[in-house]
């Protein structure tokens, strides 16, 4: 049976990385890579890849810790409280689960090497402003035994440090997904540092050639890997936008109660007292959903995109609120950019858009409840 | 553990389905369709009745409260299994009552035995109907500011005052009640909780006419009422301990009939059966929002019943279940509303009834403006 509370297992590693993230990935860290001009730390993904945080969702027969997508949602939970970059979602928890789906040796081999760290995935997937997967217009067109990609995809999340590249195309036969080099001839990528300080990319295919071996899973079913994948991003994105939103909270209480005016605390004015008291109303509901997803992903696969959609839907609208609320509690200085109430405003509005807004989601919700 | 589990599913699977008469495998039709039980009930249908004595029977009524004192002695693990089996084939509560959702869980913490023994079985086979004394004029949310006093007559007190809001005690045939029995100590401190039979000389009732065209509430009158002192409930003058260990009981049985009233269906399904409501998109916008939110809700409940059961405790977040779960239940109901259009505007559509009735839900049992009061200062920690 479910169970919507935390293991023993769960709040250790819970423990354990959130002590590891306050001393190696506080604010600062991503605050330093922004005025750096950098999108991201090497260094910081070697220990995270130390302590197994890349074989989270890795089949122990490929090297794999395997702790499921309860336990993945606690690491991204707690690499949102401090805003810790890292392409853990895109390679950990997307590609991983992508490659999951009927283990052959080749993504055997790639499952291995993500867990070791010697493999950082990217999905490029959108070609609009919208995450919009069916809709994907790039033609992998037939050349004798193989493929010839062309075409653009953008907002392709932590596509500037990625190894491999998980490309959605659209064959004679339908939707096929194809895992790339990222550096195979024809493949262009562009920089485009996202507002969150974070690495996302524009990528260009000039006619880049594929075969039958770089397709992952079957030519025309891209969706049989790719769901269960963008189900497992779903929930871990939502459970790090839970994070962010504990991070939110926890400066915006504090503030209350520290910032004084008309001689005293803010946080003893009524009208701020039920705010943040609605305010965490909504993180607890929220944290039942993201919750939940988790479960479910672990236990029945197959019946969890509900609770996927309800978890991203829920979790987006709850930091939208919280850092709406914390810039204004904070008043002038929180929109100051020394202050770091800015980068949780920018992160959650990109976590956002990133794998379905709320009316994508919502959407989903809406089918499976007879509207 | 799990196998027990199962085997448990399978034995509450053939007893529900040799036990659960037909008519009692579908949502009650209206209020008065409901089974509250108490000494002068009576009972809608023979399948009503026959329903409730099976149930009591197995001690189903009240599943995790001790087999000696009429429940089945279910952890919540089992409770929920058992639940789950009643769920798929849509069996009806048998009994619903104050008794087994506030004054038994009450009586369990804090009672003696003889008090144990005396109320509780009576309470998980139905027979006696209990309402709860707490709210006065003038009181309000300000709970521990009740006046009405009971004076120490050696073996017994006797009680003056007047309660309000008293739900259904027109139909009750017991009170549990806050009285004052200390008047020079500080507020919180001089109220005890006692029971009184209304039918003791001195009782007396009035209903109140609500908006809703209804009257689940009263007022209640004290009048020199002698009361046994062996009817205080835990130490005389720590009633409020009492009181608020049963204030999160309330709160968390609000909260839970919040998100179930209006039979607990999907909006989805209620826009979709409507005759317009689903092609308005401003309408179903706001029913998407709602059921997400609905949703998440149900899987917080989910969420605390487990907490507690791994040995946590709910305590004051029971504030934000109340506070969350009654303003859901204001939103789905304008929200049905608004998809039925005029059809529902008719006194005869029943709606109106539901939907006038909720904007009660973030008033009674402390408004939503407490709630968040005390979540704002117990949880959060922000100054008085």
């Amino acid at each position: 049976m479910v169970k919507l509370v935390e293991t023993t297992d769960e709040i250790l590693l819970a423990d354990t990385a959130r002590g590891f993230l306050d001393r190696a990935a506080p604010i600062a860290h991503l605050r330093g890579l922004r005025d750096a001009g950098q999108v991201g730390d090497d260094a910081l993904w070697g220990e995270m890849v130390a302590m197994g945080w890349a074989g989270v969702l890795v089949p122990e027969a490929q090297g794999g810790s395997d702790m499921g997508h309860a336990a993945a949602g606690i690491l991204a939970r707690e690499m949102g409280r401090t805003l810790a970059t890292s392409p853990f979602l895109s390679t950990a928890v997307i590609a991983a689960t992508a490659l999951r789906q009927g283990v052959d040796s080749r993504s055997g081999d790639r499952l291995n090497q993500i867990a070791s760290g010697q493999l950082r995935y990217a999905i490029a997937l959108d070609e609009t402003s919208k995450f919009a997967p069916t809709m994907a217009e790039m033609q992998a067109r037939r050349d004798g035994n193989g493929f010839r990609l062309s075409g653009t995809k953008r907002f392709v999340v932590d596509g500037a440090q990625a190894d491999r590249l998980l490309v959605l195309a659209r064959t004679d036969d339908g939707l096929t997904v194809f895992d790339l080099p990222a550096g195979r001839a024809g493949i262009t990528r562009h920089v485009t540092p996202a507002i969150d300080s974070r690495d996302v990319a524009r990528i260009d295919l000039a006619d880049v050639a594929a075969t039958g071996d770089d397709v992952l899973g079957k030519v025309g079913d891209a969706m049989a890997v790719l769901a269960p994948a963008f189900q497992a991003g779903q929930a871990a994105l939502a459970a790090e936008l839970s994070g962010l939103t504990s991070g939110v909270f926890g400066m915006t209480v504090g503030y209350l109660k520290e910032r004084k005016q008309f001689g005293v605390p803010i946080g003893a004015f009524q009208t701020l007292q039920h705010r943040a008291a609605h305010l965490w109303c909504e993180t607890e509901i929220t944290a039942a959903a993201v919750l939940n997803a988790g479960r479910l992903l672990d236990t029945t696969p197959d019946q969890a995109e509900l609770a996927v959609s309800l978890a991203k839907a829920r979790a987006t609208a709850t930091a939208q609120l919280a850092v709406q609320e914390g810039v204004q509690m904070h008043g002038g200085i929180g929109m100051t950019d020394a202050f770091d109430m800015g980068f949780f405003m920018k992160r959650a509005r990109v976590a956002a858009e990133w794998l379905g807004d709320y009316g994508y989601h919502a959407a989903i919700v809406a089918r499976h409840r007879g509207f | 553990m799990a196998q027990d589990l199962e085997q448990l599913r399978t034995h509450w699977r053939a007893w529900l389905e040799t036990n659960c008469p037909d008519e009692m495998r579908d949502g009650p039709a209206s209020e008065a369709d409901i089974c509250w039980g108490g000494a002068n009930w009576q009972f809608a249908s023979e399948a009503q009745e026959v329903w409730l004595r099976r149930c009591a029977s197995v001690g189903i009524t009240v599943p995790t409260w001790p087999k000696e004192y009429g429940g089945a002695g279910l952890t919540r693990d089992e409770e929920k299994i058992l639940h789950q089996e009643m769920k798929r084939i849509n069996a009806r509560t048998p009994l619903q009552s104050f008794g087994i959702w506030m004054l038994g869980p009450a009586l369990l913490a804090f009672g003696s035995d003889a008090q144990k023994q005396e109320i509780l079985p009576p309470i998980a086979r139905g027979e006696i109907r209990w309402c709860q004394g707490y709210s006065e004029p003038g009181a309000g949310s300000d709970l521990a500011g009740v006046q009405t006093r009971a004076d120490d007559c050696g073996d017994h007190w006797v009680v003056n005052g007047q309660k309000i809001w008293t739900s259904y005690a027109d139909k009750a045939d017991w009170i549990f009640a806050l009285v004052r029995t200390d008047r020079d100590a500080p507020k919180h401190k001089g109220i005890s909780f006692v029971l009184i039979d209304m039918h003791s000389t001195g009782v007396s009732t009035r209903p109140i006419q609500l908006i809703s065209g209804a009257s689940p509430f009263c007022e209640t009158f004290f009048d020199n009422v002698q009361v046994p002192k062996t009817q205080v409930v835990g130490q005389i003058n720590r009633g409020w301990d009492v009181a608020k260990y049963l204030l999160t009981h309330e709160r968390e049985m609000i909260s839970a009939g919040g998100a179930l009233m209006g039979g607990g269906r999907a909006l989805g399904a209620v826009l979709a059966d409507s005759e317009t409501g689903n092609s308005d998109p401003i309408l179903r916008a706001d029913a998407m929002r709602a059921e997400i939110d609905g949703l998440a809700f149900g899987l917080t409940l989910e969420r605390y019943k487990d907490q507690v059961e791994a040995g946590g405790s709910v305590g004051d977040a029971s504030a934000m279940l109340k506070y969350a779960g009654t303003e859901l239940n204001k939103r789905r109901q304008e929200l049905i509303m608004g998809a039925e259009g005029s059809a529902a505007l008719e006194w005869e559509a029943g709606l109106p009834g539901s939907w006038l009735r909720s904007k009660a839900n973030s008033i009674e049992g402390g408004t939503s403006e407490v709630m968040l009061g005390i979540i704002a200062k117990r949880i959060l920690g922000l100054p008085g």
